[in-house]
This record gives structure tokens, sequence and C-alpha cells, in this order.
């Protein structure tokens, strides 16, 4: 049964099984692999993404459950919050090897629109899912930090 | 006279070093004289160790306790084996944070109620169903009991007695037999997926047990 999906703002039919995760349906059938598998259990949130707007991770949600919502993906995700992230993580070197580091911003985005200045405390719940085999926790928590100053900072 | 005795010792002394140096090749010997690796052998079957029990008690099977409050407690413990198996337990924690598997570990990722909620909600990784490939249970309702209503670390006579305090468990009578008998959340505890251990019986054995137990007086267990 085909299915069609709004990811980034495009329709785009696929022809997975219900059941498959959508995080290989975006991998494999639509070959948006900035996504990525670390675990396929829950556990490292390398494979974040926004679901209508929440960060869901999407190793864990089968593609047949997401068929009428609004999926953002790594490659298409944008905003003032997006801009802001970026340019922290730039200047603060945050990525080591990268891998977690799709997952890590897609959080931190979603962080960012919930609670625009996030305490050390919200910046941990919010991001102790996403774990990092580098242990880059300390730039992305300051790079969180001067992302919120630089968004409540008029132009 | 004198050479002798000198000479004496000389030889008794060598033939000891002698001595000691065989021993000691010898005890060398021994311990590199080459030998077999240990090699694999069956078990014993001996009897296999009893299996918990999974079924629940008839209400009826109680009749012959003639004290309606001792058959209202018994009744409450065998209803116990499911309110503190770790499928209800994990998600009536002490504490903000549920934990999971029989173990009952604390929940990886760290999850928390109240400002947790907010920014990592159970939702991000469970949905309304227990999803195999991942091994992530889930349910429409997926989410912890109040704090009023922690469990874990409670005597079973202290639950009880939680359980029928509005104040604590914010519910009447009627309320607590639905939420036992019926509730779809509840009813996940008896099909947790994966290789988590249900709880026992069925949830109609277990709301059973509560109807019987609240028309026996709702008696609680010291
Ligand atoms: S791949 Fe989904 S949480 Fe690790
Ligand atoms: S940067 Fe290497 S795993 Fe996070």
């Amino acid at each position: 049964m085909p299915i069609d999906l709004s990811v980034n703002g495009r329709t785009r039919r696929v022809d997975d099984d219900a059941e498959t995760p959508l995080l290989w349906v975006l991998r494999d059938t639509l070959g948006l692999r900035g996504t990525r598998y670390g675990c396929g259990i829950a556990q490292c949130g390398a494979c974040t993404v926004h679901v209508d707007g929440q960060p869901v991770r999407s190793c864990t949600l089968p593609v047949g459950v997401v068929e009428s919502a609004a999926i953002t993906t790594i490659e298409g995700v944008a905003g003032p919050e997006v801009e802001a992230v970026r340019a922290a993580w730039t200047a603060r070197d945050v990525p080591q090897c990268g891998f977690c580091q799709s997952g890590q911003v897609m959080s931190a985005v979603a962080l960012l629109r919930t609670i625009p200045i996030p305490s050390d405390a919200d910046i941990d719940l919010a991001m102790s899912g996403n774990l990092c085999r580098c242990a880059t926790y300390n730039r992305i928590r300051a790079a969180i930090h001067d992302a919120a100053r630089a968004g409540s900072t008029p132009a | 006279m004198s050479t002798r005795r000198r000479r004496r010792p000389r030889i008794g002394c060598l033939s000891l070093i002698a001595i000691v140096g065989a021993a000691l090749l010898l005890a060398l010997a021994v311990l590199l004289r080459p030998r077999s690796l240990p090699q694999p052998t069956a078990l014993a079957v001996g009897a296999p160790a009893a299996a918990p029990r999974t079924a629940l008690r008839s209400p009826a099977s109680f009749m012959a306790i003639a004290d309606p409050r001792a058959r209202s407690i018994a009744l409450f413990r065998e209803a116990g084996r499911v309110i503190q198996h770790p499928r209800c337990l994990n998600c009536h924690p002490r504490t903000d944070r549920p934990t999971q598997t029989d173990a009952m570990r604390p929940h990886m990722p760290w999850v928390s109620r109240g400002a947790g909620e907010a920014v990592l909600p159970c939702a991000t990784c469970h949905h309304d169903r227990n999803v195999e490939a991942a091994g992530v249970p889930g349910n429409p309702g997926w989410q912890l009991a109040p704090s009023e209503m922690a469990w874990q670390g409670q005597s079973l006579g202290d639950i009880c007695r939680q359980l029928i305090d509005p104040a604590r468990s914010h519910m009447t009578r009627a309320e607590l037999l639905d939420h036992m008998a019926t509730d779809d959340l509840v009813g996940w505890a008896w099909h947790p997926g994966g290789e988590r251990t249900p709880a026992p019986g069925t949830q109609a054995q277990f709301g059973a047990l509560i109807d019987a137990w609240l028309s026996t007086g709702a008696q609680c267990p010291a």
C-alpha cells in the first residue's frame, strides 16, 4: 500500500510496509541520510526528526502512523532557531566525529522553540536522550546557551 | 681426625643442594607437565526451578475463609501479585523518574515528570502501541501514575491504604474498580510486548479480585 508522506514540505509517495520504522524510509527510500541510525531502540537520539514540530525518534515510529503528519528532517529544518543553532555550533566547533550531531541539532532546535532561554537543567533534561560517543556535551550545552542569547537579542 | 670432620659436612651440603635441586626440577616438571584443557561437560539435569505462578486465583477460591475481614485481606494479597509486579510498579515510581525492565532499573534515557515532560515527553519514543521493531512499549495513554500514587518502596498494606484514600488515589471506589478492571493502560501490563514478563492472570481476573476485595469491605493487610 503506497503511503503519502509530507517530508520537509514536499509530499513523497513511498511503498514501504506500514510497520517499517520511519528512519529506514527516510534513509533508504527517500535518500535523506542526514538522519542517523545509532541504535534502533530509542536509546541514542541520532535518528531524531520533528513530527508536527515535536522531536521524535524516527527509529521507533512505524511509517504508517505518520501518514498525515508533517515530518521535518535535518535537511529541511529552518527558521531563526535553526540559524542561531547553526551559528553557535560553528562558532563553538561543536562536532567531533559528527555522527550524533544531526540528532543533537534537531533536539536543540525543538528545545529552543519550547523554552527560548533554557537553563542548564532544561538543557540537560531535553538533551539527555541524545548520546554523543565523542562526549561533546559541554560544547553542546554552551552552544545552546549561545544560540538562546543570539535568539533573544534583537537584530 | 680434624680433616675428616671438616670433609663430612661438605659432602652433606653438596647432597642437600642436589636433593633440593632435584626436588625443584621435579616440582617444575609436575607443574609444567602437558595437560589437556578443560572440556565442556553436560549440565546435570535436575528438577527445573519452580516457575513463578502466573495464574491468579479466583474470588470463589477464597470463600473457604469464613471471616470476611481475613477474606478481604487475602483477596487483596492475591491482587497484590499484580499491583507489585514490575509491569505496574515501573510506572508508579517513588521519584519523578520511571523505572524499566523486570529489574526495575532507572529508565534510560533520563526522563522525568514535571519540567522534563515539557522538553522530553514520553511521546518522543513511546507511541500508541508496542513497536516491536524497536522494542519500545506503547499505549495511547502512556504516562506515569501521579506522584501521590507512588507504589515503589511501599508495603502492600500501605499501597492498599493509599488506594482507598481518595485524596491520594483521586478515585472513588467505583472509579478505582473501573481503572483496575477496564483501563486500557492498566491492561497493557498483560500485553507488554517484546520479552517483557506480563502481569499474572488476566485483567478480567484481576478486576474480579479487586471487585471482591471492595465488596468485602476493602480491608488492608497490616
Ligand atoms: S537510532 Fe533511534 S534512538 Fe538511536
Ligand atoms: S560528535 Fe561524535 S558522536 Fe557526537
